[in-house]
Order: C-alpha cells, then structure tokens, then sequence
C-alpha cells in the first residue's frame, strides 16, 4: 500500500463558535499534528451587532444601556468611560459622594470580573471546585448590585452627572460582610488552586515579551503580567483615584502564571480601594443636574478608563446634533486577542485553552 | 429434591451469581453517582442534591429514568454498528470483571487460580469499546479523545501491573482468595506503601478521571469519545465508570487492605467500607485538582512512575530471596 497517500496532512480542528472553553462565540481554527498545534486563525464576528454605526442613530442617553452590552461582567466600567466621556465634552463634574459612589462600584465591578476569569480559567484547566468557591463570592456581589441598582449585570447604573440612585444603608452592610470574607476566600481558593498540576500547566507557557505588549498595544493584566506598569488609574488618574492607596500587582516573565497572579492580586488591591472609600465616603448629593436632552458642543472628545480587562476609550465626534457623529470604542479584549495567533503555533491543544483563558476575552466586546 | 441439593445444582448457582452481580452493579451505579455528587457539592460550598428523596438518594433513579426516555440520536455518518457496539463493549468487561472479586470468605462467584490475572485483562476489552466509540462517532473531538486514551490505557497498565506484581511476589497466588488469607495477620499496604500509592495513581488514571481525564476533557475536546452519545447510551458509558471505580476500589481493597478481614462487623461490611473509603478517595481527588497535559501525562507515567513501580519490584523481589 502506499503509505504516502494515508499520511494525515492537514488536520483541523475547529474551537469554536460553539466550544466550552472559548467562553462565546470565538472561533479558533487551529491545524494540529496530533496534539501539536502548527497554526492557527482566529475568527471574529459572530456576534457582530453594528453597534458603532447603530449609535449614529441613537440619541446620547440612547447609548447608555447599550454600553453594558459589550463588556457583560464589568458593564459599569464600560458605563463609566461613556459617561466620563460626555461629562468631559459638557463640563460638569460629578459630586464628591458619586466619585465615591463610582469608585466603589467600579471596584466591585473589577473584583467581580476577576473572580469571574479565575473561576473559568480554572473550569478550563479541569477544576470545578475553585469556579463555585470564587462564584460564592462573586454572587455576594451582584446581590449588593441588585439591592443599588436593581439589575444584577448590565446595571445603567452611571448617569451624566453622578449616579442613578444612593447606596442604601443594606447595601453598606452587606459590603461590609463581603469585605470580612473576601480575604480569606482569596488565599483559601488560591491554596486550592496552586497545586502541582496548576503549575506545571500554567507555568512557562504563553509567554508574552515586554516589547510585545507595546507592539500589540495589549493592556491590563495581560499588559501588566509581562511586567509593563501601565494602569490608567495611576498612569492617568481620572476621577478621584490618586486619594487612594495601592499597588499595580506586576508579573515578570509573562507567562499564564504571571497574568493569572496578577490578577489574583488585584482583587486584594482592590478590596483595598474599597475599603478606604468606605470609610471616606462623604454625605451629600449622588448626582449633579444634568440636561435632560443631551448635546455635545460640536467637536472630539476621548475619556479612557481602566477596566478589568485593561485601557477602554471611548472616542466620540459630535456635530452639535442629539446624536454622536461618530461612536468609537477601543477596547482592550480586543487588542489583547490580536496577539494569540503568535502565540499559539508549538503548543498543544490543552495549552490553548490555558492561553485564551489567561488573556481573557469577552466576545461582545470584540465583535461590536 | 431437598433445599441443599437445589442450592448446589449449577444453574441455581450461576442465576443466584448473575443476580448477586447485578445488584451490587445496581445499588454501586446508585450510590456512587450519588456519593459523587454530594461530596462535590459540600466540597464546593453547595449541598448537591436534595430533592428527590432523603437527601436526594433516588436522584440516580430519576436520572436514569430520564435518560432511558430519552431518544438515542444516531448522527449523519456513523459507522452504524460500531456506534451502537461501543457502549456495551465498553460495560460488559466491568460485569466480567464482578467474577473474582471476593466479597467475604464465602460470597465469591469464581475463586479462579489466575484471578488477578483475569480481572487485569478483563480490564483491557474496556479500551477497545472507548477507542470503537471514538472512531466510529466521526467526530475530531471523539478521535482525539479515542487517541488519548488509547495512549493512556496502555502507559498505564504498565505501573498496575508492575505494582500488582509486587502483591504477587509476596503472596505467591495469583488467586485472590489467598491473597486475602494471606493478609489474616497484616495488610499488605504496610510492607507494600510504595505499590499501593503506584496502583491507586495508575488506576484513576486507568479510570481516566481528574487529573487523569484527558480522554473527556470537556474543556479542549467537548465530551472527548462520548461526544456523540446520547440518552441510553451515553448512560451505559456512565455507569461503565462508576463501575469501573468501585472495581478498582474493590481491587485495592482485596490486593492491599486485607479484603473482607476486620474485626466486629461481617465480612461483607468490611469489605464494602474499605471499598468505599477508596471511592471516596477517588472523588475528592477529581474534585480538589486540574487536569493534567497529555505529555505530561506521558513523562509522569513513564519516566516516574514506571520506574518506581519496577525499582519496587527489583527491592521486592530482593528481599523475598533473602529471607
């Protein structure tokens, strides 16, 4: 027989849209040699909405709920660089008690979505246990979300000028509960998770090179897991972030294990942040009077936030109409996933899931 | 014809023996799913289920009604035979595999002289039956889950059988129920640490669970070989695990914990204890780790515990010369 012709030359293997590890709709179409991946594309656009054209459309505040929609797990992040954005072009500052009110929000937002990744990154990698410990926690969250906004995800929390509503007294105490516990949850789940199979997965895989991170222009823990110091809260501090006390967690070598460090640690710096606006908080009004029918004095405005998954700008160009002339978003899971096509070609196919997971995308945020 | 004669003629003795089988298979496949999920769940800060009866004990019954109910889907471009062949070659070896386990000094249903033997190579029809599912499925995630665990049976076997072989130096039988009566003084796990830790390794790696689940790791292959498998089916696959987990439990139990030996209790209690004690082993490690890389998989198999396993052997064999 002819060996020649039953050679398996190219074989392929689909991740995705519908895969469990891709966490939505990306697709990876990676070509193996057995468990060797040589290449790989990623496809993007399957949850492809239109959005920025859509937003031509829409009036200003239209666009608020919207905002939620990109980025699910930290939508008030997102809220927050809208809002910013638009209080920028009008000139109106927020009250004291709603800077205070939006840090912690924010925070928790980032804390949430961190427990979020940690949980499935671990799901990916074949343990269940750490995901439902961190998902308790997680859920203490959204129940303060609930109890302040109503909504437990896509919050419309932010407002131009402060705030939608104040924080309820319930809401203090169960943040204070939450705060006891944090703490602990975290070492306690890191202990679970740092076994000697976690480590031997995560460790020296992946890595991504300092000059890399400015050539893909990649933020956030995947930007600061490299050892990059770039965090827009102390880089470019917006709203009331230089009162507060704490650190940009940094990794070295840039491997799975550094991201997934940093952004354990993270958590605990923000816990940090809370805690100090806890006890700072002042009294006083949530929110400033803002017009009810929003136009922007014509013009460009940009307001960049740092999200939990890094930079977020928003770019908006208005021609003195109700609605934007242009809306434009610069993500960061975005950027982040341009580099995972130069990453993956001489892993194996258990590897992938360990990179996608530690770079941490969001799909609606990518394909807008 | 009076009672005792009845109770020795051969066919009331195979039907007794194929009941007996079936509800240990039964009451097992039951309570281990069960246990499973309840040890999950308080390993997980949640209470696993509780709705249906006492805690939630008949949950496997409901479960298995569902999926008895359910249609069995047979996809575009099967192999059609295979397809269906591959779930019950995959279970039947397990109910084989019930022969030679002995459940107390008397409740054995062959005490064969190569009854270790035969449980071990029982074992191996099983891998035939995952890898048939893989290919026959026509899927990639199935074949590279038949692969994998092709790959991983047979690296496997190889520290089992080295450990095991250990036992049988000591002993001098390859018949369990001298292995057993060996042990009326000591358990053989005292004098053999090193294989009992190599055997529980390599069988949950046999068993192909957490952190040894490659062939399934739902993350990268979806459902790895059963991928294609629905409702009864993919039941029969299931309940060939949780089978399988007693089995070798029950093994370990017989090989390294003195069998049915123990004070106060019957012998059947004993057994089904230390039996049990194993299971539960197995399952809190699935629930406490990540899963391990196919090539680390490998390079641990084969450069550590393979050589430990045959160093073991080696000191063993010593020893037994000596004295």
């Amino acid at each position: 027989m002819d060996t020649e012709k039953h050679v398996l030359k190219d074989f392929y293997v689909n991740m995705g849209p519908q895969h469990p590890s891709t966490h939505g709709v990306l697709r990876i179409v990676l070509k193996v040699d057995g468990e060797k991946v040589m290449s790989s594309e990623t496809v993007l656009g399957y949850a492809h909405r239109g959005v920025e054209k859509m937003a031509e459309s829409k009036t200003y505040i239209q666009m608020m709920p919207v905002m939620d929609r990109f980025d699910y797990v930290s939508s008030m992040l997102f809220e927050w660089a809208y809002v910013g954005c638009m209080e920028k072009a009008l000139g109106i500052t927020p009250p004291e008690r709603a800077e205070y009110i939006r840090v912690i929000m924010a925070e928790l937002n980032r804390i949430a979505s961190h427990l979020l990744w940690a949980g499935a990154f671990l799901l990916d990698l074949g343990a269940f246990t750490p995901f439902l410990w961190l998902f308790d926690a997680r859920e203490r969250i959204m129940d303060m979300f609930e109890e302040v906004t109503g909504q437990r995800m896509t919050n419309n929390y932010f407002k131009i000028g402060g705030v939608a509503d104040d924080l309820t007294p319930e809401f203090f105490k169960m943040l204070d509960e939450f705060l006891n516990m944090i703490r602990k949850r975290m070492a306690d789940t890191e202990t679970l998770i740092e076994s000697i199979i976690f480590l031997e997965r995560v460790k020296d895989i992946g890595f991504i090179s300092k000059e890399d991170v400015i050539n893909y222009s990649l933020t956030g823990p995947v930007a600061r897991g490299s050892g990059v110091n770039y965090d827009l809260r102390k880089n470019e501090p917006y709203s009331i972030y230089t009162r507060f006390d704490f650190e940009i967690p940094l990794g070295e070598k840039g491997d799975c294990y550094d991201r997934y460090k940093v952004r354990m640690r993270e958590v605990i710096q923000s816990v940090r942040i809370i805690e100090q606006a806890v006890s700072a908080i002042p009294e006083g009004p949530f929110a400033e009077k803002a017009p009810k029918i929003v136009k922007l004095p014509e013009g460009e405005y940009y307001f960049a936030v740092e999200t939990s998954r890094g930079l977020l700008g928003v770019y908006l160009v208005s021609d003195g109409s109700a609605n934007p002339y242009r809306f434009k978003l610069r993500d960061p899971a975005f950027s982040n996933l341009s580099i995972l096509d130069t990453m993956l070609p001489g892993n194996k196919i258990s590897d992938v899931v360990a990179i996608l997971g530690s770079i941490d995308v969001v799909i609606p945020e990518i394909d807008r | 014809m009076d009672l005792a004669m009845i109770a020795d003629s051969i066919i009331v003795k195979v039907i007794l023996s194929i009941a007996g089988v079936m509800i240990v298979f039964t009451i097992n496949a039951l309570f281990a799913t069960w246990l499973e999920r309840k040890v999950a769940g308080h390993i997980q800060l949640r209470l696993g289920p509780m709705e249906v009866g006492f805690h939630g004990v008949l949950q496997g019954a409901a479960d298995g009604l569902k999926l008895i109910a359910k249609e069995i889907i047979t996809p575009k471009g099967v192999d059609k035979k295979l397809f269906a062949l591959a779930p019950y070659l995959a279970f039947f070896p397990t109910l084989l595999m019930f022969v030679v386990i002995p459940f107390s000094d008397k409740l054995q249903v062959r005490d064969l002289n190569i009854g270790l033997l035969y449980f071990f190579s029982i074992s191996c029809i099983a891998t035939i039956g995952i890898f048939m599912a893989g290919w026959a499925s026509n899927n990639k995630y199935s074949l590279m889950g038949a692969v994998r665990s092709i790959a991983q049976s047979i690296a496997y076997e190889i520290p089992i059988i080295l450990s095991i072989l250990s036992v049988v130096i000591i002993t001098q039988s390859l018949k369990l129920s001298e292995i057993v009566s060996y042990q009326s003084k000591f358990w053989i796990v005292l004098v053999q640490p090193v294989a009992f830790v190599v055997y529980v390794i390599s069988a949950i790696a046999e068993l192909n669970r957490t952190p040894f689940d490659i062939p399934e790791a739902e993350s990268e292959l979806v459902a790895g070989f059963h991928t294609e498998y629905s409702g009864m089916r993919f039941a029969v696959f299931f309940m060939a695990e949780y089978t399988n987990i007693f089995l070798v439990s029950a093994m370990a139990t017989t090989l390294f914990l003195g069998g049915w030996r123990g004070p106060f209790f019957p012998p059947v209690v004993w057994f089904f204890i230390k039996t049990y004690a194993l299971v539960f082993f197995i399952i809190w490690v699935r629930w406490a780790f990540p899963r391990l890389r196919p090539d680390q998989l490998m390079s641990f198999c084969w450069k550590f515990l393979t050589p430990v396993a045959l160093l073991n052997l080696l000191i063993t064999t010593f020893f037994m010369k000596i004295f």
